[in-house]
């Protein structure tokens, strides 16, 4: 009956003055919003259409640009590391999601279920993020040291022989994965243990109850309790790891015999030190379209369990 | 309400603050303000490599000589840009096209033909015969500025590569520091001795990264008489009987003999950093090697020495040098002025960087046998003289390098050279790194990929 009697809501117009004090009351919002579409438009916006442009013309900065159609893609497609690139950034994305997912994920539970050193232990695994990148790798370029390196020592005195880590066409790109898995499983450890502790502790303790050990709790609770942001972080991940760059521009220079050139390397090498910016524009743009993909599943499963 | 009214004013300001910002990043096509001619019309030039305020000796020294130039020349006005080091190939392209390159910026020698092939220096040709000191230049140092009957820039550096030997370890290891190796097998013999020396020691380095393993490669490959590229430039000629004994040699050395470590992937930095500790025996570098592990990596003078790639006499020797091109565009009057400058601090014995007496008075180093602009002409014999009379490193210890240079070819870098060095880059690689590398069939791919490389434009 309330239903019958009830008006339809009528959408109004505000009249002039009203909208004009509703503008006026929100405009601290539109100036910070206008600043973040300025930064947005001028640093991340900006330089991606010029790098889309690029991709399509031949530049020295001097004279004006020619569009050359597709012949920076012919170029790059021509080249034989262009192949290595794409395949060892593949093969780095998916070694980086074995080790570099499951890690934190794992140190994440340990944590949350440690009852002593809590915060010292949290701040430990932060500490590698916290480093500058350049030295972070560094320092591992010193652990990899065949010779007098960290690692090495230590399988000396296990009387394991030692291995060639970066050397070695079969162990460079793996080392490489352990350096990035370091450096950055600080802050997904974090967001792991921050949906962990979101989980409501009566659930574990039902599942206590029914007798599951550690093992089944992970599984039948964590999991399904922490599933969007696992999604979430593998997403990322994916999208993260295939613009490697530092750790192969600084620890192998993409060797040996290109083992561990990537593409966001190989466009470096195009951009600047060979000067063609087309050609490294060209693989940038590749690279984007294929991280688009990946970006629009994240954007959907997010939408998803949103809703 | 007073609050409310501050933040929109902070927003306000925000947003201004961030449009002017943004408007100011901008790039400016434009050319710097001109004169508009005259010989004595006022004009501002800037001016690259500066000295680092880290590096005050040498800073002190430019700023003296800058000073004496404005007061020779009232009308110019020097605004230099400091760097250290003093080019990064890397951002030359993004300073280009942010309008913020200098009218005269440095260079590297590897460099040069690209920015010239490119158009992204200016044509000094109708300008450059008013620098009379040119004259007396090695024909091969200013040729690497030309292209054909045009100039592009002016030399500042000129050396070729050697071999750079710690006389120190020599002597450890029982070998004589002033008879260094003039063949491959005494190199090898030394580089055994050095590393029996203990754990840490390598005898011979070499890089094999980042574009590096083929530079050293042509280095090489040059002083075994072998070239990079065919006579016209168009196709690779390093497949070769020369080519293949330069594998060859790296691959005996690091896998027979164990005289190159097993740390591999050496770029120019790592080098330097194993030459200043005082572990590693010998490699191959121009003099400049010493310059720098003396400056920043912890080395002596008194502890090196150099000598020339072996087996090199009567042959070829890699050439390396930096130097000064001209925004292209800078005015005419611009290039005037900084045709004067360079002149002044770069080709005048007794100034600028051949000012021997100052740099002995600040405790700089003097004596080391480069720049190596002028041969043996009036002003090259007379900076040979004042290098003698103000030195302050052991002089001797360049001797064999010296002596060695009548008989040495200098031949510059290949067309290309940093897409077919980071080609070689593989190469150089893998036989430091795999025991099993096939050096045949690293050459033969190596050479195809090359060949495509400068097919393409040419």
């Amino acid at each position: 009956m309330a239903v019958l009697t009830a008006k339809p809501p009528v959408r109004r117009s505000l009249p002039q003055g009203a909208a004009r004090r509703a503008v006026g009351r929100n405009l601290t919002a539109y100036g910070f919003l206008c600043g973040a579409l300025i930064c947005f438009a001028f640093f991340s916006w900006y330089p991606m259409i010029r790098e889309i442009i690029l991709s399509f013309q031949s530049t020295n900065f001097v004279d004006p640009a020619k569009w050359v159609g597709f012949d920076n893609f012919r170029t790059v497609f021509a080249d034989s590391a262009f192949r290595s690139a794409w395949l060892n950034t593949a093969a780095f994305s998916g070694l980086a999601l074995v080790v570099g997912y499951a890690v934190p994920f794992v140190l994440a539970v340990v944590l949350n279920e440690l009852r002593h050193a809590k915060a010292y232990l949290r701040f430990v695994v932060y500490l590698p993020v916290m480093l500058p990148p350049a030295v972070g790798v560094l320092l591992f370029k010193w652990f990899y040291d065949p010779g007098a390196g960290l690692f090495n020592q230590i399988l000396h005195g296990f009387g394991i022989p030692p291995l060639s880590w970066l050397d070695s066409t079969s162990t460079a790109l793996i080392s490489l994965v352990i350096v990035s898995t370091w450096m950055n499983l600080g802050t997904g450890t974090l967001i792991y243990l921050a949906a962990l502790q979101s989980i409501p502790g009566e659930l574990y303790e039902s599942a206590e109850l029914d007798g599951a050990g550690l093992f089944r709790r992970v599984w039948h609770v964590t999991v399904p309790q922490t599933k969007l942001i696992l999604l979430v972080m593998l997403l990322l991940q994916v999208v993260a790891t295939m613009q490697v760059f530092i750790e192969p521009y600084l620890l192998t220079g993409g060797g040996p015999e290109n083992a561990t050139v990537t593409v966001a390397y190989l466009m470096y090498q195009y951009a600047f030190n060979f000067g063609d910016f087309g050609g490294g524009g060209a693989l940038g743009l590749m690279l984007m379209v294929v991280l688009m993909v990946f970006s629009a599943i994240y954007l959907r499963v997010s939408r998803d369990n949103q809703t | 309400m007073r609050t409310t009214s501050h933040r929109r004013a902070l927003s306000l300001l925000l947003v201004a603050g961030l449009g002017l910002a943004a408007a100011s990043c901008g790039s400016d096509d434009k050319p710097a303000a001109q004169s508009s001619g005259g010989a004595d019309a006022k004009v501002t030039i800037t001016v690259g490599c500066e000295p680092p305020k880290s590096n005050p000796k040498e800073r002190a020294g430019w700023e003296e000589d800058v000073t004496a130039f404005q007061q020779l020349h009232p009308n110019i006005t020097i605004e230099s840009k400091d760097a250290f080091p003093c080019i990064n190939p890397d951002t030359f392209q993004a300073k280009l096209a942010g309008g913020t390159q200098e009218d005269v910026f440095y260079v590297y020698y590897t460099d040069v033909q690209k920015i010239i092939k490119a158009k992204q220096a200016a044509d000094i040709t109708p300008y450059v015969g008013s620098v009379k000191a040119l004259a007396d230049v090695r024909p091969d140092v200013k040729g690497v500025f030309q292209d054909g009957d045009k100039s592009y820039g002016i030399p500042r550096n000129n050396y070729n590569m050697g071999l750079v030997y710690n006389r120190k370890l020599f002597t450890q290891a029982g070998l004589n520091p002033d008879a260094p190796p003039k063949t491959w097998a005494e190199v090898h013999e030394a580089a055994k001795k050095i590393s029996a020396l203990g754990a840490g020691y390598t005898g011979f380095g070499e890089y094999s990264a980042g574009n590096t393993g083929g530079w050293h490669f042509a280095a090489s490959l040059y002083a075994r008489g072998g070239s990079m590229v065919s006579d016209d430039g168009k196709s690779a000629a390093f497949n070769s009987p020369e080519g293949k004994a330069v594998l060859e040699n790296l691959k005996q050395m690091r896998w027979d003999d164990n005289s190159m470590g097993t740390k591999q992937l050496l770029q120019w930095e790592d080098l330097m950093r194993m030459m200043g500790s005082g572990k590693l025996g010998m490699m191959i570098g121009a003099p400049d090697v010493v310059q720098s592990v003396n400056n920043d990596f912890q080395g002596k003078f008194d502890d090196y020495g150099v000598t020339a790639v072996p087996e090199s006499e009567g042959k070829a020797s890699l050439s390396g040098g930096d130097g000064y091109m001209f925004n292209p565009k800078a005015t005419p009057e611009k290039i005037k002025a900084g045709l004067l400058w360079l002149e002044f601090h770069e080709l005048t014995p007794g100034k600028g960087q051949f000012n021997y007496e100052r740099a002995k008075a600040q405790g700089r180093p003097v004596g080391l046998p480069i720049p190596d602009l002028f041969g043996d002409s009036a002003p090259g014999k007379q900076i040979v003289a004042l290098r003698k009379q103000f030195a302050t490193v052991p002089v001797d210890h360049f001797t064999p390098y010296v002596t060695a240079q009548a008989s040495i070819t200098n031949k510059l870098e290949p067309p290309k050279a940093q897409e077919l060095y980071a080609v070689l880059d593989v190469a150089m690689s893998a036989v430091l790194t795999r025991k099993d590398a096939d050096i045949d069939k690293l050459l033969a791919d190596a050479s195809s990929k090359a060949d495509k490389i400068l097919a393409k434009n040419s």
